[in-house]
């Protein structure tokens, strides 16, 4: 993990007599995508608002870039982009207004406003729609134009709340997309989501929220190895002598099953592709073709949750 | 540590209120207000400038009795604007915060750099931008309306005292305007604010004078002798006035009717050492007019800065999530 750029220590929150958030911390590096995943009423937004100032911390510690949130909340806001889940937008306005309005919240000079927002329209692919009104957009035009918000604010870091919740398939791909082209321009962006399988792919780290608790946090494949044991199936075909033998002696693999001649199912602890193509090859073997199963939040999280294990 | 926020809480607040103006100004529910106002106007004025006509004795203040005058059924003009004024204010202001909610655009426009401060100053202040600008076109209107069909010019203290008048009129829109915003704070459902919002003002404009001389009664009944004799308790009466006052619509009366009729010399009952020397029916000068409306000038500044000042302090409490 880079330089840390959000640190949250000890944080809770109580609402009069329930406590939404128990202690919880976590650090997120700079350049990172960083998941905080876990069911709706888990404390994930609480925590965002938190880290935004909108909202103050009963107890605990928050640093975005080194500010207090509460103490500095302009400083914090300038430099932190936020989509809140259901994005709303001024529905009789069009994009280009709505963002004109959000430029000159932020200051941006007058010669400068329009230029920015129509590059952000363009990398959102709403350059065209820019004075369509909002109220006519669909659902994920509204996302996109978060988006693009986001990225005329040229904010350092990102935060988005549910970023794909109510997306068909095929806008949310495109979605992930934009959080990838946002990872590669540097941001380090901070999402939450309750559709843990869909944000799983962009994400580095995650937190596992359950009840207002961190349950787990760590890369994925970390996690699933704590959560799920030897969770990776990597799935390998090859012609030529049997190399069972072979494969058992890759560092990792726990099993190796073979459910029909020249078929191998390898059970181990990471993702050992690499290493297990280069055992075939090196034992004679013609490679055929080479998969691997990579362990699902949602398969970590049911586990998690059912046996109640916690770190 | 120190628990003092950094930069400027008025930061933004030009970017909301230019906003919010134009939004205010663009809007169908404007326009029809606005033209539910200049109609209703026109014809009072109408009815204002044919008793004016019908008048032979001279007058100094003629132009003045185009806001005062009424030809029934219609009221005068400054009494058609103490009733619209609030229904335009309220109109504008009732949705103001709870509407941010609904349209969910509230998280993310303060997770801009501003403070809730600039929001809600903002809001108040296009609102009451908006208020002026239509009542400096009423009142330009109306001063050209009379230019035309008076054929005479209105005199320097005329202009000036109508001037104050709509000052006055500024002031009582903030107040209502104020309350709209209060109850959009505190209300999640723009329709229950509306509905509070107009409530009070039925109550305060209709049932209130109603209710205040028995409430004054029942706090200080009058004594027998003084019914018996056909006069009035002071004590009744003082009651009576300062219950009558904490309506702002009555605080509104008070001060169109000083200003606007330059011979009005009290506006509490007036004993015969008061008046000695005087002559009735004299005019005024404009800043004795000024000082006896000062009072209820105030209070309607009192009013709107409490209204305000409930509405930010409600406003700064609340959750973003909604």
């Amino acid at each position: 993990m880079n330089a840390p750029v959000i640190t949250a220590q000890g944080l809770g929150k109580r609402y009069g007599r329930r406590t939404v958030l128990h202690e919880i911390g976590f650090e997120v590096g700079a350049g990172e995508v960083f998941g905080l995943l876990g069911p709706n009423g888990a404390g994930k937004t609480t925590t965002i608002l938190i880290l935004l100032g909108l909202t103050e911390a009963t107890q605990g510690t928050v640093r975005i870039l080194g500010e207090d949130p509460q103490r500095n909340p302009l400083k914090v806001k300038r430099r932190v982009g936020y989509m809140p889940d259901s994005v709303g937008f001024y529905d009789q306005l069009s994009a280009l207004d709505n963002l004109r309005y959000t430029a000159r919240l932020l200051g941006i000079e007058p010669g400068e406003r329009d230029a920015r927002i129509m590059e952000a329209l363009e990398r959102v692919s709403l350059a065209e729609h820019a004075r369509q009104r909002v109220g006519s957009f669909s659902h994920g035009m509204r996302r996109r134009l978060g988006l693009a918000e986001i990225i005329m604010k040229r904010a350092p870091i990102a935060i988005l709340d549910e970023p794909t919740s109510g997306l068909d398939p095929q806008s949310t791909e495109s979605f992930l997309e934009l959080i990838e082209e946002l990872r590669a321009d540097g941001a380090t962006i901070l999402l939450s989501s309750h559709l843990l399988d869909q944000v799983q792919r962009v994400c580095d780290r995650v937190a596992l929220f359950n009840a207002g608790r961190i349950a787990l946090a760590g890369r994925v494949d970390e996690l699933a190895r704590r959560v799920l044991g030897d969770s990776h199936e990597v799935r390998l075909t090859a012609a030529g002598p049997d190399i069972r033998e072979a494969l058992a002696t890759v560092p990792g693999v726990s099993r190796v099953h073979v459910p029909e001649p020249g078929r191998y199912v390898l059970q181990a602890a990471g993702d050992v592709r690499a290493e297990a193509a280069r055992a075939a090859i090196e034992a004679g073997a013609g490679l055929q073709s080479l998969a691997v199963d990579v362990p699902s939040l949602e398969a970590i999280y049911r586990h998690t949750f059912r046996t109640g294990a916690s770190t | 540590m120190s628990t003092r926020r950094e930069g400027s809480p008025w930061q933004g607040l030009g970017a909301v209120t230019a906003k919010e103006l134009a939004d205010h100004m663009g809007s169908a529910r404007m326009r029809i207000l606005e033209w539910l106002v200049v109609l209703t106007a026109a014809a009072a004025l109408y009815g204002a400038i044919e008793g004016i006509r019908q008048t032979t004795s001279s007058d100094p203040f003629v132009f003045l009795r185009l806001f005062t005058d009424a030809q029934a059924p219609l009221p005068s003009f400054a009494a058609l604007l103490g009733f619209l004024i609030p229904l335009v204010a309220i109109g504008l202001g009732f949705d103001a915060i709870n509407g941010e909610y609904s349209h969910r655009t509230m998280s993310r426009i303060l997770s801009q750099p501003i403070y809730r401060d600039a929001l809600l100053l903002g809001k108040f202040l296009a609102g009451l931008a908006a208020l002026a600008i239509c009542l400096v076109c009423l009142w330009l209107l109306v001063m050209g309306a009379g230019l035309i069909l008076l054929g005479v010019p209105p005199s320097g203290e005329e202009v000036l005292r109508s001037l104050a008048f709509l000052c006055a009129a500024l002031a009582y829109a903030g107040v209502w305007l104020a309350l709209a915003l209060l109850c959009s704070v505190v209300f999640r459902s723009a329709s229950t604010s509306a509905l509070v919002a107009l409530g009070l003002w039925l109550f305060t404009a209709l049932l209130w004078p109603m209710l205040a001389p028995a409430i004054a009664q029942a706090i200080a009944p009058p004594d027998l002798a003084t019914l018996l004799s056909g006069g009035m308790d002071m004590d009744t009466v003082a009651w009576q006035q300062g219950l009558m006052r904490v309506s702002p619509a009555a605080l509104f009366s008070d001060t169109a009717i000083t200003l606007l009729s330059p011979a009005t010399r009290s506006l509490g009952p007036v004993f015969l050492s008061q008046i000695q020397g005087a002559l009735l029916g004299a005019p005024l000068p404009l800043s004795e007019s000024l000082a006896i409306v000062w009072p209820q000038f105030t209070g309607l500044i009192a009013a709107v800065l409490v209204l305000f000042t409930a509405g930010y302090v409600c406003f700064q409490r609340q959750e973003v999530r909604t």
